[in-house]
């Protein structure tokens, strides 16, 4: 056996490069996996634990306001353990040197002790003062971008009255791992923040003494929290309860609960194909070894070896390259791990990171990874062991080969003889060929599922951002308002346009199907919102009847023309029952769209509206900004531009992460499928490149024949790779789809060039290194030898 | 390079002139003398046999003479143009417009049919016959079609002699055309050869250890050790017909 170890080693040394290209293959397998699980994993584990160190509650329901005592009816529930109340209120920020409009969601904190869920990790500081009513905690996301630290202050319009406000700490809490303002798409840490405040305090500002607008609760162990809810809902109802949720509605948990469904996707899609590609190229390279050492398996029998040392022996080489493989996968993976986990961290505030590395990871992806790869040789390393000795000291049959499908279509006297042999190459084994082309079209499918996102958010800002909303500012009125206000609005100086929209909370039912969301009253006319049909086209809002969410429409099950019962959870609390006049396509979030005129009619209010969307003089911008913040009954305002500009912000280190690995993987596989193709294709014929070397052609025209079949399998497969790529995006977007956003599956121009560039480059390089070999083929040698 | 062409007393063209002709191979750290000093005239026209036990230098030679191999010392000609200082472009055009090669083991190209293993060679040459015509000079006009795991041994020889002949090449280099062929298929061979030489007038050399082969050159050259130890005239040729073995 210890002669046959030295053989292994030999051998892999001599085929070093193709080991190694192999080896990275697997490793790019092995390393996204245990990049994908152990992130996921720790974001699993650090997400549990914060909210169960943390007390995170289990049901939310903000109402318009209720006597304390009722926390006690709200205990009573049965499935309810635990109620605390609380004050929340949405206030308007003055920065110094931020000249932009930032809104805050100010939450009340017991005066004295702390409160008992959604407990405050505090980072830097301290609780706020029983005493102080002017002190505040504010969230990390938002004191980092800002640079705050304990003892600083900003300025406040808190129910229309301005405060300074003195930062006692800086806090994270569970219920706001993901900070992001109500209706945005991303966390927007410079211009919203979350902060905490005596509870006192906060109650007088608003008129709030003895009395709540926000409850928390926990259930007991076995409650059904559809019960509960249904329970809060009647017992609220009268307070103005906007309707209790789980957490599993919990927005910060949603976002959490996305993010990790994409990665679960991702973990199981990326390692498969690596693995796959990694078992085929395998399969490629034994086959080959085993063919070309049939002379020395022979010898090697004839000396007594049986069948099990020779196929033990070819699996060893398998395992070699594959433990190897393991190795390198395996450190990349934790490496990149906590990089990953890092940029997670950034958009997602957790006080720690509980990264560590389970070996039951690191375990399986070896186990699958040996598994395929033992399956994808099974078939060579039979062979070699079932190879009868007296069969295998003859040389194998050659190959046999036939006029091309070209030439049989009387084309092949346009065919050049080293044209013929590359196309007639290619039939021959028309299996390998596929597999081949296969294999390098997952490099570029690679590429296009890892760089997606990025288009798809593109898409998607484009949509949102330039074609449904146009505006360059939204204000939004602390209550529901006369139209007057927007006419106020329009006459500030550098304001050229204002139209109103009026948003109403509801709940939308249709048969037994309901669903949470605003219905949005639209200025028909309107410029600066526009609604977009399926097609993307812009629509007029119908005079009567609602536009609803495409994907809304689908999840009630409801058509055009059918009734929809809208329950209003504002106010008076109307039912009103309205015709579906259409859908519309939105990206992000669910609504429903109204005439505003027909919805105030429906809602008996006048002319009421929430707020209004302004264009404005871009000089004129600050000004009117530092007006906003002024002016009492505006809650808060949005800047269009900003709000882009953030987005990308936010998502440009996690983009580029993901673009730069889907570059090595994807080059790696190229690089791999290519190289190993050719060595295999070099070592099975450099016998006849060599002879028609001999016969008086040039390199570069042996070259051509060589390299040639190379650059035709490349780009056949280019093709093929973007239709996998985008079944790839299909996949992954499948996962996403859900009442928070829909993943287009768009995929630019741009993606496409790239990941063809990658491929076509690592091409290239691999040809350019087997061209070096073939530049050094020994023309003496090929003649001396029978095949 | 020089294109008047030397000629010996006789008045016969020079076509391989060698002075001193060394080759040694480094393997690792063993020196082997392949050849040691070969001065050797070859002409216009003649057929010859380098006859020789396994080991003398023979296919050494002819590698060098056919522009494979380069020479260690000393130098070789062709048609008065040097060929030790040739450069690699050089020695693949030498190939490509003036050597016709023939190798024990055919080295055809098993994805082209027989004509077209001959026009690989032909879309290349400058003054080719029609590949068609150079199969019918070796008997295989009706074989045209054939890929070469669908010939015999002798056929595939005789593919590659007319691929070598094809480019009408000034000299035909056979490195032991028979040597993987049984007797009667080597003798059809060793025809095919012989025909071409006498009616295109290429000059042929021919490497065997088969002495008997010897019987059918003009002169035969026997080498031994790197060095020639005699060469014989022979003055009556023998026909392929007439050798046994």
């Amino acid at each position: 056996m210890k002669v046959l170890d030295h053989k292994l080693r030999r051998d892999l040394w001599r085929m070093k490069g193709q080991a190694l290209a192999i080896c990275l293959v697997i490793a790019s397998g092995v390393c996204t996996y245990v990049l994908l699980i152990s992130t996921m994993h720790a974001l699993n584990i650090t997400r549990d634990r914060f909210y169960e160190d943390y007390k995170f509650a289990e049901v939310f329901s903000s109402l318009k306001r209720a006597p304390e005592n009722v926390a006690e009816r709200v205990r009573e529930v049965p499935g309810i353990s635990y109620a605390e109340t609380r004050v929340v209120a949405q206030v308007k920020l003055d920065i110094k040197g931020f000249p932009e409009p930032v809104t805050a969601k100010l939450v009340s904190v017991p005066d004295v002790g702390e409160q008992v869920l959604n407990r405050l990790f505090i980072r830097r500081g301290r609780p706020v003062a029983p005493d102080k009513d002017n002190e505040v905690i504010v969230s990390e996301a938002f004191a980092d971008v800002h640079r705050f630290s304990p003892g600083d202050s900003f300025g406040a319009v808190i129910n229309g009255r301005w405060k300074t406000l003195v930062i006692a700490g800086i806090a994270l809490s569970p219920e706001f791992v993901l900070q992001s303002r109500p209706g945005s798409i991303s966390p927007d840490y410079k211009r919203y923040a979350v902060l905490w405040m005596n509870r006192t305090a906060l109650s007088t500002a608003y008129d709030m003494k003895g009395a709540f607008n926000d409850i928390v609760m926990t259930m007991s162990g076995g409650a059904s929290s559809g019960e509960v809810i249904t329970r809060l809902d009647e017992l609220l109802e009268r307070y103005g309860g906007l309707g209790a949720y789980g957490r599993k509605d919990q927005m910060s948990n949603r976002f959490l609960t996305e993010e990790f469904k994409q990665l679960q996707r991702s973990a199981r899609i990326f390692p498969a194909i690596f693995i796959a590609v990694a078992a085929f190229l395998l399969n490629v390279v034994i086959s080959r070894t085993v063919s070309t050492q049939r002379e020395q398996i022979a010898a090697l029998k004839a000396f007594g070896y049986d069948n099990f040392s020779i196929g033990l022996h070819y699996v060893k080489m398998v395992l070699v390259i594959v433990i190897i493989g393991i190795a390198i996968g395996s450190v990349a993976g934790i490496w990149l791990g906590r990089g990953l986990g890092r940029i997670y961290m950034e958009f997602y505030r957790f006080p720690y990171l509980m990264f560590e590395l389970r070996p039951s990871v690191i375990t399986s992806a070896g186990l699958i990874s040996i598994a395929a790869a033992l399956a994808g040789t099974l078939y060579a390393v039979r062979r070699a062991a079932l190879l009868p000795p007296a069969e295998a000291m003859r040389p194998e049959p050659p190959s046999r080969y036939r006029k091309t499908v070209l030439e049989h279509l009387g084309l092949g006297g346009i065919l050049s003889q080293p044209t013929r042999i590359i196309l007639r190459n290619i039939e021959r084994s028309p299996f390998k060929t596929m597999l081949s082309i296969l294999g390098i079209a997952l490099a570029s499918a690679v590429l296009i599922g890892g760089m997606f996102s990025k288009d798809a958010i593109d898409f998607m800002v484009d949509v949102q951002f330039r074609q449904h909303h146009r505006e360059d500012l939204t204000v939004t009125f602390v209550e529901p308002t006369s139209k007057k206000a927007v006419f106020e609005l329009k006459r500030m100086l550098g304001v050229e346009e204002a139209e109103p929209f009026r948003t109403v909370p509801a709940q939308l039912q249709f048969g037994h199907k309901s669903c949470r969301t605003t219905v949005e009253g639209v200025h028909r006319g309107g410029r600066l919102y526009r609604l977009l049909d399926v097609n993307l086209r812009p629509i007029e809002v119908p005079s009567s009847g609602i536009l609803l969410t495409e994907y809304l429409g689908r999840m009630l099950g409801i058509k055009v023309g059918d009734m929809l019962t809208v329950d209003v959870l504002e106010g008076g609390r109307p039912e009103l029952q309205v015709r579906v006049a259409g859908f519309v396509k939105q990206y992000i979030g669910l609504m429903g769209f109204m005439d505003i005129y027909a919805l105030n009619r429906l809602m008996k209010e006048g002319s009421a509206v929430s707020g209004a969307y302004l264009s404005a003089d871009q000089n004129y911008q600050s000004a009117i900004y530092r007006r906003l913040v002024e002016a009492p009954r505006v809650a808060g305002a949005v800047v269009r531009r900003e709000e882009i500009k953030n987005f990308y912000e936010t998502q440009a280190e996690a983009l580029l992460f993901f673009t730069f690995i889907a570059t090595i993987l994807g080059g790696i596989i190229a690089f791999g499928v290519v190289y190993n193709s050719a060595r295999i294709s070099l070592s099975e014929r450099s016998r006849e490149l060599a002879s028609l070397r001999v016969l008086g052609y040039t390199r570069g025209e042996i070259s051509y024949i060589f390299l040639g079949e190379l650059a035709f399998l490349t780009l056949v497969s280019i093709p093929l790779g973007f239709l996998l790529g985008r079944g790839i995006c299909v996949y992954i977007a499948a996962a996403l789809d859900s009442d928070l956003f829909r993943i287009p599956v768009v995929i630019q121009a741009d993606t496409y060039t790239y990941a063809a560039t990658v491929v076509l480059v690592s091409a290239c390089l691999s040809g350019l290194i087997v061209r070096h070999r073939l530049d050094h083929l020994d023309l003496v040698a090929v003649l001396k030898t029978k095949e | 390079m020089e294109n008047a062409s030397p000629e010996n007393k006789a008045g016969r063209k020079t076509v391989f002139h060698t002075q001193g002709l060394t080759k040694v191979y480094e393997m690792g750290d063993v020196r082997v003398h392949a050849l040691r000093g070969i001065d050797l005239d070859l002409y216009a026209g003649e057929l010859v046999v380098l006859l020789g036990p396994s080991g003398s230098g023979k296919s050494t030679l002819l590698n060098i003479l056919g522009g494979l191999d380069t020479a260690s010392d000393g130098q070789v000609s062709y048609l008065g143009k040097d060929l030790t200082r040739a450069s690699e472009r050089e020695l693949t055009e030498y190939r490509r417009y003036h050597v016709g090669f023939v190798f024990q083991f055919y080295n055809l190209i098993p994805s082209l049919t027989a004509v077209e293993n001959v026009a690989v060679v032909t879309e290349i040459a400058t003054k080719p016959m029609d590949p068609g015509k150079a199969l019918a000079v070796v008997g295989l006009a009706d074989r045209l079609d054939h890929f070469p795991t669908q010939l015999s041994g002798g056929e595939q020889q005789r593919v590659a002699i007319a691929r070598a002949i094809s480019k009408n090449p000034d000299v035909l280099l056979c490195d032991e055309p028979t040597g993987a062929l049984d007797s009667e298929t080597g003798i059809v061979v060793l025809e095919a050869l012989e025909r071409v030489n006498a009616e295109l007038g290429t000059t042929t050399v021919i490497i065997t250890h088969n002495v008997d082969i010897a019987g059918m050159a003009d002169r035969v050259v026997h080498l031994s050790n790197g060095l020639i130890s005699t060469i014989d005239i022979n003055t009556r040729k023998r026909a392929p017909r007439e050798l046994h073995w």
